[in-house]
């Protein structure tokens, strides 16, 4: 089965990249192209891991960390933020609000590729293991 | 019994001692001689010639026929210096700031520098200084003839040349003269005297301890070898103990005077504050002084016992002298005599300088000066002159001395003449203290008391003594002793009542009466208010003037050559010219008048300096305002109020310029922020999409053709990115735009939308031209950089309009010189508190509405910056979901209007410089 992978982000450039070098590492690759949407779709696509751009229209990324950390249904479920701003300060925010890891534009495509699939790839695996043993649990 | 040879030579062999002091102390180098006569001992020692003979002999007769009373004369100075140094330092510190010469100078100079009154105080000082001197030579001679005992010589002679004290006055005349009018200093400072002054009182103190300490120990108060019983002894000492004599309104009469007298005599006011070196010395002296007259005290009551018993009936005021003598001690009587010379002596130099100066300052050279016809006062040098007069002075006043002394030696014992004395320059405490302390003493005030105390004293005091001598040639005048004895008062209490009253309440009534002149405020400011910091300037209130030269004549005619050359020159320095004569200033007419004030008197000094200085004018207004303290607290105070709110005004303008660069600073790192993340987001998609082309090997061709675009695009981006950032930073320095063309906006902003078209009809927006076609306005303007601003408002209207029917309205509008040209869309429109920041550099929120696509973010900021660089504004209006619409608001003239020439130079003149 392919992890599922949403990229939250509003240059087209960027998601051109992005969604090429994350498909040939085997992901199921989702765009979000501003804030707001990028909530509803983790919401609703519940992908195995989120690329998740901090300046974006509507809504920036802090606030979809804030959101997605705050839905008990989406807990453990690894989210890479991506700045361009490089600022040590927004490391420390993204830290402290739960992002799973911490990724500084511009960035390596090896290093993108094997952060995010290593953390979906994990994901992945731990919903296949509570799926196989949920249902053991209730009978 | 010693030969009258021998005598003599001791006696002037103690004198030529005391020459060769004073003589060799003037010769000491100068740090020599500050470091001997700088010390506040010394200070102390020639303040003590308040004990003279009177004290030396007198204190011991006084003991032996009052009892106790004599040591009122020893208490009211004790009480002075230990209670009221203050009072005295407050004199010093005025004196010396005034160049004050004598106590004369020191009253004239706080009522206006009143001539008159110098000379009146100078009368009273004259007056009671000659029963003093009078005193002296009586003690000398009586203690000569008591040493010697010889037939030829008497105290009684009836010839002038037969009397021993003609010879003493002779011989201290000659001695004094010879010495202290001599020097004449700048500021009537003498050391040599003052160190001879100070060993006298040395040898008089050690004389009188000597004679102490032997009657205690060597005579056992009378009882050695003596016959009589120890009840005896008691009797007389009971005599000495007693309290006796006038009671509690003599004793507080005698303390007031002695206490008056330490303040108010010349010679004390010599010694303790003209030839005071500094104040602080006076600390040392409020105890060491009352110190030398306690042991002297103490003393005087064994002497006057064992005299009391030894010879009864012979004269107590020798008792000093002849008890040693008549027990066999005679070498001892020998010190004794020292003592009695130098107590006599060492009063006699000092009151004769203190009152040479005095007459000489306010009789004798006013008058000199006032003749004309003499040919002195233009061109003479007067110094030789001065001496001349003091030495005459002081002749005449030991002459004086000897006269009063021959005429009433009959009648009064050593004590009395000196009461007298006392009596006489108490008549100056009210005005001296008074004006050291009440600021509205006058002029008239004090001469008014001066003259009346002066008047009572002289008639109850001086005339009874001279009655027997057929000098009382007033018939018919009642004897003021007989009435105060008719009336059971004691005449000494009695006359001291009365005339120091009426003094008082002449001064005090008249003060009061009569209205002080400019200088009287002024002096009268400066002394009462001696210790505040601000010193009155004189200059403040005069406005006078007088040439360079004539002041420098002037003051060398008085204080000598090399004196002024010193003086001027040191003054030429402070003002930072080389050379003697120094630029006149407004300060320079009151420094000569000081200089002249240190040797003639402040009066004198006044007039000789207003004889050659003219355009003396007072301003009764600027002596009011000065001088009012109230109005200085006042305005003191207003002005630390107005340099307080000056100050709050400046901390509010470092609070703004804070706040604008706290402002400024997070702008710049909001900036550096923004341009990083513009710059990284095509470097992102670059470095990206390089390393899939170099990396993937079955990239298919269309793949490969995406890629590529993007990145050109990309690359496109940033170097747009650049453009603008270096435009924009063009743009704030005041760079970019020239304000050459004549330009009609309207056709500019037509261009615009030709440019614009295109785009438009790609995205499906509606673009509507609604500009009037006939208006022929012009503007001043750079028509390339407008259209780009024309260009930049419509693309974002086209761009972020995402109604479901875009369309965007061009309009037109004038305002008075004004134009107007709206851009109008229905779009998203934008938040209130986002338009706040539109205009700024990649202002955050315009970036959250406009989003994407827009080049750099930075379009409006170089918008707003040309528009304004052409004298108009951007305006926006706009609310959320109502669309939005931008205004270009430029200055515009009718085309081919006279104004379009004017408007043309104005707005070049307005263009910021390049």
């Amino acid at each position: 089965m392919q992890p599922v992978v949403l990229v939250a982000e509003d240059e087209t450039s960027i998601v051109e990249s992005l969604n090429f070098i994350l498909r040939r590492a085997g992901a199921d690759v989702r765009i979000s192209y501003d804030g707001e949407q990028a909530i509803r779709d983790i919401a609703n696509v519940r992908p195995h891991a989120v690329v998740l751009d901090i300046m974006m229209p509507r809504k920036d990324g802090f606030e979809v960390l804030k959101a997605t950390r705050a839905n008990p249904d989406l807990a453990g479920l690894p989210i890479i933020m991506l700045t361009a701003k490089g600022q040590e300060s927004d490391r420390e925010k993204a830290e402290a609000l739960g992002a799973s890891a911490f990724m500084t534009k511009p960035f390596s495509n090896a290093e993108v590729v094997a952060t995010v699939m290593q953390l979906a790839g994990q994901r992945l695996a731990d919903c296949q293991a509570s799926a196989a043993t949920a249902p053991a649990a209730d009978g | 019994m010693f030969s009258p040879v021998f005598a003599v030579t001791l006696s002037f062999g103690y004198l030529a001692f005391l020459f060769a002091v004073a003589f060799f102390t003037d010769r000491l180098r100068p740090h020599h001689k500050q470091s001997l006569v700088g010390s506040p001992v010394i200070y102390t020692l020639s303040i003590s010639i308040y004990c003279t003979s009177w004290t030396f002999y007198g204190a011991v007769g006084s003991a032996a026929k009052n009892g106790l009373e004599f040591i009122t004369i020893y208490l009211g100075p004790t009480l002075v210096f230990f209670a009221w140094w203050t009072v005295l330092r407050k004199m010093i510190r005025i004196a010396s700031q005034q160049h004050t010469t004598s106590i004369a100078d020191f009253i004239s100079a706080r009522y206006g520098k009143s001539a008159r009154v110098s000379v009146l105080v100078t009368l009273i000082a004259l007056t009671a200084t000659t029963p003093y001197i009078a005193l002296q030579l009586q003690a000398v001679a009586t203690s000569f003839e008591a040493l010697i005992s010889t037939p030829t010589l008497s105290i009684r002679s009836s010839n002038f040349f037969g009397d021993i004290g003609f010879w003493v006055a002779v011989i201290m005349a000659v001695f004094v003269s010879l010495y202290g009018a001599r020097l004449i200093d700048a500021k009537e400072q003498h050391a040599g005297v003052v160190a001879a002054i100070a060993l006298e009182s040395i040898v008089k103190l050690f004389a009188f301890v000597a004679i102490g300490l032997l009657v205690i120990f060597g005579l056992k108060l009378g009882t050695q070898g003596s016959p009589l019983a120890p009840e005896q002894l008691n009797q007389a000492s009971a005599q000495v103990l007693s309290l006796r004599g006038g009671g509690a309104l003599r004793w507080t009469a005698l303390l007031f005077l002695s206490s008056a007298a330490v303040l108010c005599l010349p010679r004390q006011f010599q010694v303790t504050v003209v030839e005071n070196r500094r104040e602080r010395h006076l600390a040392t002296a409020s105890w060491l002084f009352p110190t030398y007259l306690f042991i002297l005290c103490l003393f005087t009551v064994p002497i006057a016992i064992t005299g009391l018993r030894l010879l009864p009936g012979s004269d107590p005021d020798l008792f000093v002298l002849s008890v040693p003598l008549f027990s066999g001690y005679s070498n001892w009587a020998l010190f004794a005599y020292i003592g009695g010379l130098a107590s006599a002596t060492s009063m006699v130099i000092m009151a004769s300088i203190a009152l040479s100066i005095m007459m000489s300052n306010h009789l004798v050279m006013p008058l000199i000066l006032r003749f004309e016809a003499l040919g002195l006062s233009r061109s003479t040098d007067l110094t030789r002159v001065q001496i001349l007069v003091r030495q005459a002075n002081i002749a005449v006043l030991l002459l004086l001395g000897f006269l009063y002394y021959y005429l009433s030696r009959s009648n009064e014992g050593l004590a009395a003449m000196g009461l007298i004395a006392f009596a006489g320059v108490a008549q100056i405490f009210p005005a001296l203290i008074g004006g050291l302390f009440w600021r509205d003493g006058t002029e008239v005030g004090a001469l008014a008391g001066l003259a009346v105390g002066y008047l009572l004293w002289l008639y109850f005091l001086i005339f009874p003594t001279l009655q027997d001598t057929g000098w009382a040639l007033v018939a018919g005048i009642p004897d003021p002793q007989g009435l105060f004895i008719a009336m059971d008062v004691d005449p000494l209490v009695g006359a001291l009542f009365w005339s120091l009253s009426l003094n008082v309440l002449a001064y005090v009534s008249l003060s009061y009466a009569s209205k002080a002149n400019a200088l009287e405020r002024l002096q009268s400011a400066y002394f009462v208010d001696v210790f505040r910091s601000r010193r009155l300037g004189e200059s403040a209130l005069y406005e006078r003037s007088a040439a360079v030269g004539d002041l420098y004549d002037l003051t060398q005619r008085f204080i000598g050559r090399d004196q002024t050359y010193r003086a001027f020159r040191s003054y030429a320095e402070r003002q930072g010219i080389r050379g003697h004569l120094p630029k006149p200033d407004q300060n320079l007419v009151p420094f000569v008048e000081r200089l002249l004030a240190g040797r003639i008197g402040a009066a004198s000094a006044r007039v000789m300096v207003a004889s050659i200085a003219t355009g003396e004018t007072i301003s009764m207004d600027a002596v009011i305002k000065i001088l009012d303290e109230t109005q200085q607290a006042i305005e003191y105070s207003h002005a630390l109020e107005q340099k307080s709110t000056e100050l709050e005004a400046i901390a509010d303008q470092l609070r703004d310029a804070n706040e604008q660069l706290k402002a400024l600073d997070i702008m710049k790192d909001d900036f550096l922020s923004r341009v990083s993340h513009e710059l990284r987001t095509p470097m992102t998609a670059l470095r990206s999409l390089t390393e899939i082309l170099t990396d993937t090997d079955d990239l298919s061709q269309d793949e490969q053709q995406r890629f590529l675009k993007v990145m050109a695009q990309e690359s496109k981006r940033l170097t747009r990115l650049l453009d603008d950032i270096l435009e924009v930073s063009r743009l704030e320095s005041g760079m970019g735009v020239k304000l050459t063309d004549t330009v009609n906006p309207m056709q500019v902003m037509r261009d615009a939308i030709a440019v614009v078209e295109a785009n438009a009809s790609t995205a499906g927006v509606k673009l509507v031209n609604a500009l009037p076609a006939r208006w022929r306005l012009r503007a001043l303007s750079d028509s390339d950089r407008l259209q780009q601003v024309f260009v930049n408002l419509l693309s974002n209207a086209i761009k972020y309009n995402n109604t479901p029917n875009p369309s965007v309205v061009v309009s037109a509008e004038k305002q008075d010189s004004y134009l107007l040209l709206h851009v109008q869309d229905n779009g998203p429109g934008i938040s209130e508190k986002d338009q706040k920041t539109l205009f700024t550099k990649f202002s955050r929120s315009w970036q959250d509405v406009v989003e994407t696509t827009t080049g750099s973010g930075l379009g409006l900021a170089i918008s707003k910056q040309i528009v304004q660089q052409m004298n108009g504004e951007i305006l926006v209006r706009t609310s959320l979901g109502q669309g939005a619409r931008f205004s270009v608001k430029l200055p515009v003239f009718k085309a081919g209007s006279i104004e379009a020439a004017d408007a043309r130079a104005a707005m070049t003149a307005s263009i910021k410089p390049e």
